[in-house]
């Protein structure tokens, strides 16, 4: 499969300042990953808060700019553009945010806010715009009435949507998808799945989906990555992942999600807690917290290695 | 919240609902009802003026220096003849004036350089924010007589001077404003939208700033009018004959204790004004507080 | 066993400018010693107002306007402030919360707040009571020495909410309350937390009830579950057969909402979205949103009704001739 986007060495380091006398320190929030995100694909991006996963995501929209490495979308090098030459790019990708409740203009009628990137990117006369605007509420379940009222007349999900909206206005091919169901209760996060996967098919789109619940990845996606500290630790297709999980944090996150219906059950869970990205550790980052730790695991950093096509793995196990 | 068809109340609904809540908690608030009626009435005067005023304010009689309140004249007159009740009434419509002025240029100022320094942060910041520093660390009178030296006297030339002093503390406010609105999601997905800096500060940060700037303004316009009448004590301000009440107490200095009247109304005025605007103020403030606004 | 709990026709309303919000519209509740029950449901369900009724912590605008809470046999309902403080809350139960750093005291040290709470509940001298810190500390799976003498916002949401189960079991209540624990927790965290909350009641013989919105973490750590929508509790049963027969048609809905890894299936969800309660549907305050919605559930509230030994449902499907179908 052709990739849409393609990202090369890509590193994101945030200078931390204690106060105005100390020295910065850096955090190394995205180290050193290298991806191909296929057209047409899921690929969902996995991790625990503070394993870079939303970074990631802003870092491929250049919503922030990279230390180092390089991102390509449909083959052209984007890492360097200027605002004035990213306008074009900008319409082919797009963002959903997690927080329905501070991802809309408070202050401005969903018309307003779903019109707004036409007005940004096209000289259009009003009433194409309005049906415009209508025509994309209605894909994304809403009604050409609710154009004219504000933000918090609406449920979380329906602010999801709306927010859908305003993203897929412009046409992109490009989503990314930063905890898009996160917030949201359990009955309407299906609703919502479910329309992403059908948007998905009908407008031809590929996804960056960002999460941390496996059970959604596993009804969702088809590609996995799964992050740590800034790191890849294991990539792969989804049917791979779930069927042949390699790494071991891979193991325990998928061990760790409370099975419904099923009665208690002993688990292996990984010991303590994800360390500072200010203090990473040595070797493997995963080391701390591993089962299956050895000697050289607190010593010598893993590469990746193929388990077989398309399925990486960062872990000594398998060297 | 709300139900996907019924029980979506309308945005009117909302807004008449909002209202009929802040005139009952208004209401509540004795003191801001206090505030109000002396502000109400301090507006009203300015307006009237030529219709309350039974004599004009400038025109010297020296047949009539000097007189004690009489139902003649009800604050007595002054050196040159001169109604004091027709000089404090003209004198408000100056007082309206100077706090119109001082408020509009103030407030863009300090709107302007505040959401700039607060959107783009860094050097810009640093550098804007340095310069508030500086007009901060003069007291407020001080820099404004200062200045208003240094432009020459005249109403205009304090009103200048006085909206430098007054523009610092918006700049901040709308500085942590637009600080905080910057980081919000929802202008992160405007900037992916394709968004230039302009058209985010302009369209989307600066109304969402307006309304504490707005409040702040109005909880400074009691500082306004007695910067403006220290300015006049001064003679640096407004200049005779013109009828500003700072001024004014200014001419019945010297005469004090024998013509007492001369000082008296319209400092009264000037206590009573700027009690009205403080306490109206409050109320507005506390109006804004979501902890009694629930 | 016997009785711990008992909470009937519990109504619960919060004044608002808006109009009064029907929290909780007479529900009813119970638990034996040593039992858990989860307490199950979507957001504005009245789950937590549930809670705080039990602990007696509805503050105004919010206020209990009727019903019985039977703790151990008395109405606490009718006790004095005073009383609650002195010999049921924080002696008797006690409660963790989903945001266990901003429950904790921000400028006291983590051993000085345990050691606090142990003084509070014994009456013995804080001197005394600090000396009991460690052992608190490393039960709840921390070193203590490291531990002691940091401020809560040193704390990881992990730690914090080890602290906090530290100081609500210190007290050995007969009765635990747990809102969302685990809900601001990455899933390693949680399943941590669960392990040890399991294993520490365990040990102590507390009667847990554990409010959550994920089914998953309610089916794996309580006994019975259950199920409330809108302010009222619609589906009790034990926490097996609740997923393998569900009655209701929202706890249908809930469960075929749910990604199971796996399971490979289409998610459901349910139409519409929770009601406004200050103005809740008539009848069955689920029924705009069913799709086995007749005549009956638009008038009529359901009450709550045994259908099989331990499973009680609140539905007109299954009341009367109507059977399950």
């Amino acid at each position: 499969m052709e990739a849409i986007v393609t990202i090369e060495n890509l590193r994101k380091y945030f200078d931390i300042k204690k106060s105005i006398f100390s020295k910065p320190r850096k955090v190394k929030a995205i180290n050193d990953i290298s991806l191909n995100i296929p057209r047409g694909s899921i690929f969902s991006v996995v991790g625990e808060s503070g394993s870079g996963k939303s970074t990631l995501g802003r870092l491929i929209l250049k919503l922030i700019e990279p230390t180092s490495g390089k991102i390509c979308f449909e083959g052209e090098d984007i890492t360097d553009l200027g605002s004035k030459d990213l306008i074009k790019y900008r319409r082919e990708m797009q963002i959903v945010q997690q927080d329905p409740y501070n991802s809309l203009h408070p202050r401005k009628l969903i018309k307003d806010i779903v019109g707004e990137g036409l007005k940004i990117h096209y000289k259009l006369p009003s009433d194409e715009i309005y049906v415009r605007i209508k025509g994309i509420l209605e894909r994304v379940g809403l009604r050409e009435e609710h154009m004219f009222r504000y933000p918090h007349e609406f449920s979380g999900g329906q602010r999801q949507r709306i927010a859908m909206a305003r993203a897929l206005v412009l046409r992109p091919k490009f989503l990314v998808l930063d905890e898009p169901t996160s917030a949201l209760d359990v009955s309407v996060q299906a609703r919502t799945l479910a329309l992403l996967k059908e948007l998905k098919e009908s407008l031809e789109l590929t996804y960056l989906f960002i999460t941390h619940n496996l059970a959604v990845v596993d009804y969702i996606a088809t590609h996995v990555t799964v992050m740590y500290l800034g790191k890849i630790m294991e990539l792969g297709s989804k049917d791979e992942i779930f069927s042949n999980p390699k790494h071991p944090y891979t193991m325990s996150l998928l061990e760790a999600i409370p099975s419904v219906g099923r009665g208690k059950r002993i688990r292996k869970i990984p010991r303590g807690e994800i360390p500072s990205p200010l203090d990473p550790p040595k070797g493997c980052l995963f080391h701390t917290r591993c089962l299956q730790a050895m000697d050289i695991c607190s010593k010598e950093e893993p590469d990746e290695i193929e388990i077989s096509k398309g399925h990486l793995c960062r872990c000594h196990l398998y060297s | 919240m709300h139900n996907e068809g019924s029980n979506v109340i309308s945005r009117r609904q909302l807004l008449v609902e909002d209202w009929k809540h802040t005139l009952y908690l208004w209401r509540q608030n004795k003191l801001a009802m206090v505030g109000t009626v002396l502000v109400a009435f301090f507006i009203l005067i300015a307006i009237f003026a030529p219709l309350i005023a039974p004599y004009d304010p400038i025109e010297v009689d020296l047949s009539q220096t000097l007189l004690p309140p009489s139902s003649e004249h009800i604050f007595g007159t002054d050196q040159f003849g001169r109604d004091i009740f027709s000089r404090v009434v003209y004198g408000a419509r100056i007082e309206v004036g100077i706090i119109l002025l001082v408020t509009v240029i103030s407030g863009t100022i300090g709107l302007a350089v505040g959401i700039t320094a607060g959107y783009f942060g860094g050097v810009i910041d640093d550098v804007l924010m340095r310069i508030t520093d500086v007009f901060l660390s003069f007291p407020n009178l001080i820099l404004a007589m200062a200045l208003s030296a240094m432009l020459g006297r005249g109403v205009f030339n304090a009103i200048i001077a006085i909206s430098l002093v007054g523009w610092t503390i918006i700049a901040r406010l709308a500085r942590a404003e637009s600080m905080k609105i910057k980081s919000l999601p929802y202008i992160e997905a405007i900037r992916a939208l394709g968004a230039s800096n302009i058209r985010i500060l302009l369209l989307h940060i600066l109304p969402m700033c307006m309304s504490p700037v707005l409040v702040q303004l109005s909880l400074r316009m009691g500082s306004i009018i007695l910067t403006a009448a220290g300015l006049g004590f001064l003679g640096l301000g407004a200049q005779p004959p013109t009828p500003e009440w700072g001024a004014i107490v200014s001419d019945g200095r010297s005469y004090l204790v024998e013509q007492w009247w001369i000082s008296t109304f319209p400092g009264l005025f000037i206590a009573l004004v700027v009690l009205g605007f403080n306490l109206l103020g409050d109320g507005i403030r506390d109006m804004m507080d979501p902890r009694i606004r629930r | 066993m016997s009785r711990l709990l008992d909470v009937e026709n519990l109504r619960v309303i919060f004044h608002t400018y808006r109009g009064t919000i029907k929290a909780l519209n007479g529900i009813r509740l119970w638990l034996n010693e040593e039992e858990r029950l989860g307490i199950v449901g979507e957001t504005g369900c009245g789950k937590s107002v549930s809670a705080l009724s039990v602990m007696r912590l509805i503050e105004a605008p919010g206020e209990i306007i009727d019903g019985q809470i039977l703790f151990e046999g008395n109405d606490i309902l009718k006790l004095s402030e005073e009383d609650m403080d002195r010999h049921i809350r924080g002696k008797r139960m006690s409660m963790i919360f989903q945001e266990p750093i901003s429950a904790l005291n921000p400028v006291f040290k983590v051993g000085f707040q345990i050691a606090e709470t142990i003084a509070h509940c014994n009456d013995i001298s804080i001197g005394d009571a600090y000396k009991l810190v460690p052992e608190s500390l490393e039960m709840v799976g921390l070193d203590w020495k490291r531990s002691i003498d940091l401020y809560p916002h040193e704390l990881s949401g992990g730690m914090a909410q080890r602290v906090m189960i530290a100081m609500a079991l210190a007290i050995k209540p007969k009765l635990l309350i747990a809102d969302e624990p685990t809900s601001a927790l990455d899933v390693t965290i949680q399943a941590q937390i669960l392990q040890l909350l399991d294993e520490l009641v365990k040990i102590g013989k507390n009667a847990v009830i554990l409010i959550t919105h994920d089914l998953g973490v309610a089916s794996e750590f309580c006994d019975r579950i259950t199920v409330m929508y809108a302010g009222n509790v619609i589906e009790i049963s034990n926490s097996e057969e609740i997923f393998d027969e569900p009655l209701h048609p929202y706890t249908k809905g809930l469960i075929s909402s749910i990604p199971i890894i796996g399971a490979s299936r289409e998610l459901t969800g349910i139409p519409g979205s929770v009601p406004d309660l200050v103005s809740p549907p008539s009848g069955c305050r689920f029924h705009p949103r069913c799709d086995f919605c007749f005549d009956r559930c638009r008038t009529e509230p359901p009450t709550l009704s045994e259908i099989s030994p331990g499973h009680f449902v609140a539905c007109h499907l299954y009341s009367d001739g109507v059977k399950e179908g």
